[in-house]
């Protein structure tokens, strides 16, 4: 912490109040719905525009205000909580569509609008944002702050492939815009990429604009199972020794399964593996959509090998996040026993990692999450995109229980030239947890948040090293 | 001695013989790349063969403060790779080897020398390929199109070198080697590089994404009696929901001029020609060519040709890939332009620039990729004619105005350099520079990197107000993460 500047006196605070309330953007005081991972703003700013942003972030310069800005507060507890917070930046009020020119491909969206409503309008002249359908609630503004992307990352990218303009508002409340609206443009810096996965910490998105894609004219699903890993043990004794060759031989299955998929003429546009708990049985699905999905899906089924079958229905967990499995017998049974009737809610307790590996390193990936969980005696599930080289993992146990299993699975990751990250954690693990593991540009990166953000106030804390 | 020759006497030391190049005449062929009329001899030239080569070499530049600027192939149309007379100019041409092939992980790491071609090359035989495919892929390297974010004719339906480059190895202005991958967390450095234009640093490898070939290819070739209507096919063609590979359009003067140079056959009378590629699984592929067909006839074409082979293809794209060094037939002289406009505007824009024809007296001929609004018109002059090149100029740039002026953009694939620089203003803000500046400043707040290009007026970067230098000393000491 920067004990330096805070606790403020309350007339200091008195002053950034009232300076707040004379820029002319609503603002009102913070309440305990606010709080952001743990720490509560004093207040809640609700611009309608990008120079109403660019008011509260000049207040915000003069009185030295921490400022952190969300869009649905989905995910407002991702990253590490901020080292300090003053003002939230709630962007619900610039929920505009400002222009689809539907003949061009290309829609320009406010950063508050839910991904829902875009959707909608976009569906009604029979267009979509290539990103899948993430939870109800998100904004344009947090699904480019957080880069989070679905299944259809495989053809399509994710975020910063589809975005080709976009306005911020920087820390001293200069508005800058980059890119255009056109798909194809070589002009200046790209400050979209930049800013894509930033969490809030060069700046406020105020608006994106994006290549857009015909809706298909038909969806296919092609999915497989694939029995669990047997134990040796009697008992289904979970050493490592009794169980890693067979999850090996598992990992190895799905490995050359989700390969023959992605590596298909068939082209689908997503290949997704799901693994509701690491010891169980898993499902390889894969989406095919377009002209003639239907024989081109049965084209990838016979991939899959005999059982695979086609369905026209996207499967229950299709696109979103996976669950931590329930408690295992034998090490988390101790911690939930005492609190069993209060299950926690989905989402609670539990701690999200991003996982990156080249696809030719899945089969190991996978083996590597199995063996950690064992070893840890901690259940896991694993769902994503394997042959585009990410999946996530999610878990619930006790604050080491969870550092010792993020520490032993990045150790195996990175020994592969792959990455690990926390996406979230509950706040009693998040202390002996390294969130971001290696990081190959550290340093670039602080000089580019000292430019962009000289004071340390935007978001400060909740990104890699600190920044 | 000069500061530069101060340098030079201890690039020696560096480099493995015969990499450093003082000589003039032999400085003299690195003056200028594809796009002639900028011209600088280089200071000195040297040609490293490895990464940390360029590293040192970058280091001598930060210690002497010379600014440096790297060289691929030099087919940049931008004059992004003009030397500094001041200067030190980085050449990769001996940085030729590709490193690793995966083809599992559907990627290969090349040095950045590499050609554009050569990537597929390698790995054609395994069934995949690199996607991006300029022009002028035969020669220009792979280091040349990241500076670019170059793309190609089938950039329509896959994307630009940004969508398909998985990591760098880059050498930054101080002389540092880092690494910068998409896997990483943190800020997508790797995206902002990517289109930078050589003014971050210097890639030093590069990691590519491998496509998988598609299973099926067909080309048409549509032939209409004018522009209009086959803008209009262009438009049915999207509206339909088909996102082809590729759409190209090429007008009268452009198809006359292809014929004079390579004698490519296309329908006489037209006066325009749409190619259309569309590639992908067999069963959607003919799905697709059944619509496009019916579209092209629909809105006028009064002949459609389809390849029914590998040959008949490439007879179809020779004209369209001649089309530039085509027009010098018809042209004493030329300028190829490149500017973007929304595909609805195409109509607007492309009636625009024949008004400009009649108010400069010269002639324009136009190719271009439809699909995305990507122009390339060619201002036809005659050199010798007094006052003709700058009334070309003149209208070149009034093109980029009405680029500008329908939401388009001044560049979509040949980068601003030291050409475009001055019409950046035009399309962006101060405030919109100065920011994208601060990456700048981020990178290389001595201005070393290839100075002078993209931007028209630097910014001074200073010291950061207010902040440390570095991190904390509890963070070096590594016992605290910074807040
Ligand atoms: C295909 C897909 C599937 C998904 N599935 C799931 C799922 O199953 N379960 C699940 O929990 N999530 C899922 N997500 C995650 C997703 O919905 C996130 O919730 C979302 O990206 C965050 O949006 P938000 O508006 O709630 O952001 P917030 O939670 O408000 O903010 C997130 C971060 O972005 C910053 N931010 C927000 N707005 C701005 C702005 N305008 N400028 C700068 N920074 C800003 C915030 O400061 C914060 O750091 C999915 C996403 C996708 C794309
Ligand atoms: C006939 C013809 C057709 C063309 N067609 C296309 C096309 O279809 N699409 C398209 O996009 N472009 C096209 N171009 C433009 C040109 O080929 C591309 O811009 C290409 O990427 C340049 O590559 P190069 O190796 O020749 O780079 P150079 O011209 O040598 O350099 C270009 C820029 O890249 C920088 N640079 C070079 N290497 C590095 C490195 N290793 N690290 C950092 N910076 C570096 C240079 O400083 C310079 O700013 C065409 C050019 C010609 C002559």
């Amino acid at each position: 912490m920067d004990g330096a500047r805070d606790p403020r006196s309350d007339e200091t605070t008195e002053q950034a109040g009232k300076a707040l309330a004379a820029s002319g953007v609503a603002v009102r005081a913070a309440g305990a719905d606010d709080v952001v991972a743990g720490v509560p703003p004093r207040w809640v700013a609700l611009p309608e525009t990008a120079e109403e942003i660019a008011a509260v972030l000049r207040v915000s310069e003069e009185h030295d205000l921490a400022v952190v800005p969300v869009g649905g507060g989905t995910k407002l507890h991702w990253g590490a909580p901020p080292s300090r917070c003053d003002v939230l930046l709630d962007t619900c009020c610039l929920n505009e569509v400002v222009e689809h020119e539907a003949g061009d491909l290309v829609v320009r969206a406010q950063a508050g609008l839910t991904v829902e409503a875009l959707a909608e309008a976009l569906a009604a002249k029979g267009q979509e944002l290539a990103l899948d359908v993430p939870v109800p609630g998100t904004t344009i503004g947090g699904l480019v702050a957080t880069a989070i992307a679905g299944p259809r990352r495989f053809r399509y990218g994710t975020v910063r492939d589809l975005l080709i303009g976009i306005t911020v508002v920087l820390a001293d409340g200069t508005i800058a815009h980059a890119g255009g609206k056109v798909v194809k443009n070589v002009a200046g810096y790209d400050l979209g990429k930049l800013f894509t996965g930033s969490y809030g910490t060069l700046g406020v998105v105020a608006d994106a604009t994006f290549r857009l894609h015909p809706l298909p004219p038909s969806r296919t699903w092609a999915a497989a199972s694939f029995a669990r890993p047997v134990r040796s043990g009697p008992g289904g004794d979970a050493s490592e020794e009794a169980s890693a060759p067979e999850a090996v031989r598992l990992a190895g299955e799905l490995h050359a399964a989700l390969a023959a998929a992605a590596g298909s003429q068939a082209e689908p546009v997503a290949v997704e593996l799901d693994w509701p708990d690491v010891t169980g049985p898993a499902t390889v699905a894969v989406l095919v959509e377009g002209a003639a999905s239907a024989e081109r899906a049965d084209a990838v089924r016979a991939l899959l090998g005999p059982e695979a079958r086609t369905v026209g229905e996207r499967p229950g967990w299709w696109g979103r996040l996976p669950s931590a499995p329930p408690p295992s017998r034998d090490g988390a049974r101790a911690e939930t026993d005492a609190g069993r009737d209060e299950e926690p809610p989905a989402g609670r307790g539990e701690t999200l990692l991003e996982l990156r590996a080249s696809p030719s390193r899945v089969a190991g990936a996978l083996a590597a999450v199995h063996v950690t969980a064992l070893e840890t005696g901690t259940p896991a599930a694993v769902r994503g995109s394997a042959p585009a080289g990410v999946v996530h993992v999610a878990l619930r146990a006790d604050a080491g229980r969870t550092a010792r299993f993020a520490d032993a699975l990045r150790a195996r990751v990175e020994a592969a030239d792959g990455r690990l990250v926390v996406l979230s954690a509950p706040p009693e693990a998040a202390d002996g947890l390294d969130r971001w593991g290696r990081v190959g540009a550290l340093a670039l990166m602080r000089r580019v948040k000292e430019r962009f953000d000289p004071g340390g106030r935007m978001s400060p804390g909740r990104f890699v090293g600190g920044i | 001695m000069s500061t530069l020759e101060r340098l030079t006497a201890r690039l020696g030391a560096a480099l493995p013989p015969e990499a450093v190049i003082t000589d003039p005449v032999r400085l003299r062929t690195y003056e200028c790349d594809g796009l002639t009329y900028h011209r600088a001899t280089p200071g000195v030239v040297v040609l490293p063969e490895t990464a940390e080569q360029v590293a040192a070499v970058v280091r001598l530049c930060a210690e002497f403060g010379v600014p440096f600027v790297a060289r691929g192939s030099g087919t940049g149309l931008s004059g992004g790779a003009l030397p500094r007379t001041d200067g030190v100019l980085i050449v990769t041409s001996r940085m030729r080897r590709i490193l690793e092939i995966d083809i599992a992980g559907r990627r290969a790491v090349v040095e950045p020398g590499v050609t554009n071609l050569a990537i597929t090359e390698a790995v054609r035989d395994q069934g995949y390929y690199y996607a991006p495919d300029p022009s002028s892929q035969q020669i220009c390297s792979i280091g040349g199109n990241v500076a670019e974010n170059s793309g190609g004719a089938h950039c329509l339906k896959y994307g630009f070198t940004v969508n398909h480059v998985l990591a760098l190895q880059v050498v930054t202005p101080d002389g540092e080697i880092v690494e910068l991958s998409e896997q990483d967390a943190g800020y997508d450095l790797l995206g902002a590089f990517i289109g930078s234009e050589g003014t971050l640093g210097i890639a030093t490898a590069i990691t590519v994404r491998l496509s998988r070939a598609p299973e099926a290819v067909t080309t048409l070739l549509a032939a209409f009696t004018d522009i209009e209507s086959g803008g209009q096919a262009v438009s049915a063609v999207i509206a339909a929901g088909v996102l082809p590979a590729a759409i190209e359009m090429m007008d009268a003067l452009a198809i006359e001029a292809a014929e004079a140079a390579v004698h490519c056959g296309y329908p006489p009378g037209a006066g325009a020609v749409l190619v259309v590629e569309l590639d992908g699984p067999r069963a959607e592929v003919e799905r697709q060519f059944t619509a496009v067909e019916r579209i092209c006839r629909d809105t006028g074409a009064f002949e459609v040709r389809v390849a029914a082979s590998a040959e008949e293809r490439a007879a179809i794209w020779k004209g369209r890939k001649s089309a530039f060094a085509a027009v010098g037939r018809i042209s004493p002289a030329y300028i190829v332009q490149d500017g973007v406009v929304p595909r609805t505007a195409l109509p607007e824009v492309l009636a625009g620039i024949d008004r400009l024809q009649d108010e400069y007296g010269i002639r324009v001929a136009n190719v271009f990729h439809a699909g995305d609004g990507n122009l390339h018109p060619l201002v036809l002059f005659d050199d010798s004619v007094p006052g003709e090149g700058e009334r070309a100029e003149a209208a070149s740039g009034r093109i980029l105005d009405l680029c500008i002026e329908h939401g388009g953009s001044i560049t979509g694939e040949h980068g601003v350099g030291v050409d475009k620089a001055r019409y950046m203003p035009r399309m962006f803000t101060p405030d919109d520079l100065d920011t994208m500046q601060l990456v700048r400043c981020a990178f290389d707040p001595e201005g070393l990197s290839n100075p002078g290009k993209v931007f028209p007026t630097p910014r001074l970067c200073g010291e950061v107000p207010g902040v440390r230098k570095g991190v904390h000393p509890l963070v070096e000491a590594g016992l605290a993460e910074q807040f």
